[in-house]
């Protein structure tokens, strides 16, 4: 996923962009599983983000006064929700093709999200500060589990949380969401995910105890394929999110 | 750099634009806004204004859409003008039949003191959810059609014959069976046609009613008087809804009204004594008319417009309530999310809610219609079996009830008298 060429963005390469973005943004094209997964995390996010920082749900903007990091943001699909909600959001991606479709896709929105093309290292190494980091669907594709948590640690203000999202390694997402969203169902670009970089949740808590943060909630997500959508579940042997504060 | 549309030339901003202010269309505004005080919202019709003052319709409204309405804040202002259906005949007959043998009889209580359904005039119906409506702030433009709409990737471009034009996350279209603006979205329905059509008429009768609903399945459709509220004067009033082959009802409504006095008292029969008919008769074609799609980008059908059903059941007032709740509690939920509530995604929630409900109603009025409308006797036969059996079993005629107040599927909050 992570595309780490520099490129100079000109005018011809917008045409581009902007095919890409309408690409991102199509709700039955090639990014349809992340759309149809997308209520699911947002409504844990929410809740969540509410309960931690006392929010009314139903308020118009209940994020209003909160900075979020959308580590990994890809064409925007979670920073655009954010942003809406009120808050302050920064969405890094190491992909600056990504960066570029997301910024189109914003402006073209009327939403307003600061997008960097950057890795989270060299953001915590700036110093940069965040109530909410949203880790959504990235530690899978990361080369150090470890490391990466503990940068983006670094960047949770004492009292902030962190949201994890990823896949487990159990032979029944091996089945699921590799042969079957990626083989069987096409879901998925075969070689999305790998087998041996799926995270199990007790090397997640590890590498967010060392991160100096401690796991507070986590929760299994299922399809149901009758009603064709994604809901929480106590079942976390393939997609789970877990939820980790920074003591105030 | 990318500019947006709304720069280029002045427009209106608005997160939902309703096409069609008829209850359909009013209750979808009124039940995002009173949800969502933060949205932008406004109704275009194209009728003049006033002219809803004019409908001399009624319609049942179930026990369902009357705690929707009461969830609305309108209840309360109808319920003075509201006949309760405080129980329900159905026969099977011919017109020449001396005694109609009854076949199902309902006691129409939902819970205790919750009548099934409530006749309600449709101006009385409309006249308060615009109050509601301004009440919350929606603009209604009154007299303007949609002239054309282009959707884009954040919203649609609306275009007013008055030349306004307005930028919107999302319009919806309640504009009837003949819905402009399904055909403008390209969105093609299937249709079938029955032969049929429905004459509505009020008339007036010498003892009250009782609350008393009626429903003769007679060879050539059904016949149906459904209990109005007694005018200030005391008149005792009912509301005719007759099923007749179409050029039938043609040569009825347009002939002699002596004639038409004399077909309806054979079919109303004497027990309320003399009849008079209130107001001008009129003969409405009946079909069944489904949108293949009811979403498309920045765009959702909602009531007539996403179904037009024959109105044997009495359910197109309360499957458009439906549509209107469902609709409305998917976008506030989105809106609550931060999700783009225009966008296909979130629709299609809307449509998967929807579609199967309306396809399964639509069939069912379909059948039953086709099942009695006709004199063959081994029909008949199989027919009376049916309705007596669901009159013997309690669980079945308990189900009719429930389907009959629109108490199954699915349903959304506004429906069971919940805040979305």
């Amino acid at each position: 996923m992570p595309d780490p060429r520099p490129s100079t963005i000109d005018a011809g390469e917008v045409e581009r962009f902007s095919a890409l973005a309408a690409e991102w943004w199509n709700p039955n094209g090639k990014f349809r599983p992340l759309h149809k997964f997308n209520p699911v995390r947002l409504g844990y996010i929410r809740d969540q983000v509410a309960a931690r920082f006392g929010r009314d749900t139903h308020a118009a903007r209940p994020f209003e006064g909160l900075r979020i990091l959308d580590i990994g943001c890809g064409g925007g699909l979670l920073c655009e929700p954010m942003s809406r909600l009120g808050a302050e959001v920064v969405g890094a991606d190491a992909s600056t093709t990504n960066i570029e479709v997301a910024k189109i896709h914003a402006a073209e929105a009327g939403v307003s999200v600061d997008y960097r093309a950057t890795t989270a290292e060299d953001l915590a190494d700036a110093g940069e500060k965040f109530d909410v980091i949203l880790n959504m669907e990235v530690v899978e594709h990361v080369a150090d589990v470890e490391l990466f948590v503990k940068k983006c640690g670094e960047m949770v203000k004492p009292g902030g949380i962190m949201f994890v999202a990823t896949i487990n390694r159990t032979f029944k997402a091996l089945g699921l969401a590799i042969v079957g969203a990626e083989y069987v169902l096409r879901w998925l670009p075969r070689g999305t995910h790998q087998y041996g970089k799926l995270v199990r949740p007790e090397e997640l808590d590890k590498a967010l105890v060392g991160a100096g943060l401690a796991t507070i909630d986590r929760t299994g997500v299922t399809y149901n394929p009758l009603s064709d959508r994604w809901q929480k579940s106590r079942d976390m042997d393939v997609n789970y999110m877990v939820l980790a504060e920074k003591a105030a | 750099m990318v500019t947006r549309q709304s720069d280029d030339n002045k427009s209106t901003q608005l997160d939902v634009l309703v096409a069609g202010a008829g209850y359909v269309g009013l209750a979808t505004a009124v039940s995002i806004k009173q949800a969502r005080p933060n949205l932008h919202i406004a109704i275009v019709d194209a009728a003049p204004a006033e002219v809803w003052r004019k409908d001399a319709r009624a319609s049942a409204i179930a026990a369902a859409a009357c705690r929707m309405l009461d969830q609305l804040g309108c209840w309360e202002e109808i319920a003075p003008e509201a006949q309760a259906i405080t129980s329900m005949v159905i026969t099977d007959s011919k017109t020449s039949d001396p005694v109609r043998p009854v076949f199902l009889t309902f006691d129409g209580e939902v819970g205790t003191g919750e009548p099934f359904a409530h006749m309600v005039e449709n101006k009385v119906l409309n006249g308060s959810l615009r109050r509601r409506a301004a009440e919350l702030g929606i603009d209604i433009i009154e007299g303007v059609a949609v002239q054309a709409f282009e959707a884009g990737v954040a919203g649609s471009k609306v275009h007013l014959a008055d030349g306004i034009s307005f930028d919107v996350k999302l319009l919806i279209a309640a504009d009837g069976v003949n819905s402009k603006l399904r055909d403008m979205a390209g969105i093609k329905t299937v249709r079938w046609e029955y032969g049929q059509s429905g004459i509505v008429c009020t008339v007036s009768h010498e003892r009250p009613h009782g609350g008393r609903a009626e429903e003769h399945f007679l060879p050539a459709g059904p016949f149906a008087t459904l209990p109005l509220k007694p005018t200030k004067d005391g008149v005792n009033r009912s509301s005719i809804v007759w099923n007749e082959r179409t050029e039938d009802a043609e040569k009825l409504v347009n002939g002699d009204p002596f004639v038409f006095e004399i077909e309806l008292e054979q079919r109303f029969g004497l027990q309320l004594g003399e009849i008079r008919v209130e107001d001008k008769p009129r003969a409405w074609p009946l079909g069944l008319t489904l949108a293949r799609a009811f979403v498309a980008n920045r765009f959702a059908l909602a009531g007539d417009a996403a179904h037009g059903i024959h109105p044997i059941s009495g359910q197109g007032l309360n499957l458009g309530f439906k549509d209107a709740a469902a609709l409305a509690e998917t976008i506030v939920e989105a809106d609550r999310l931060g999700q783009d509530i225009g966008s296909l995604d979130v629709l299609e929630r809307y449509e998967q809610w929807r579609r199967f409900d309306t396809v399964r109603m639509g069939v069912t009025t379909d059948v039953l219609n086709r099942l009695f409308s006709n004199d063959i006797a081994p029909i008949r036969a199989i027919r009376d079996i049916g309705l007596g059996l669901v009159d013997r079993v309690p669980r079945l005629k308990d189900y009719f009830i429930r389907q009959a107040s629109g108490l199954t599927g699915e349903t959304p909050r506004l429906l069971k008298g919940d805040a979305i």
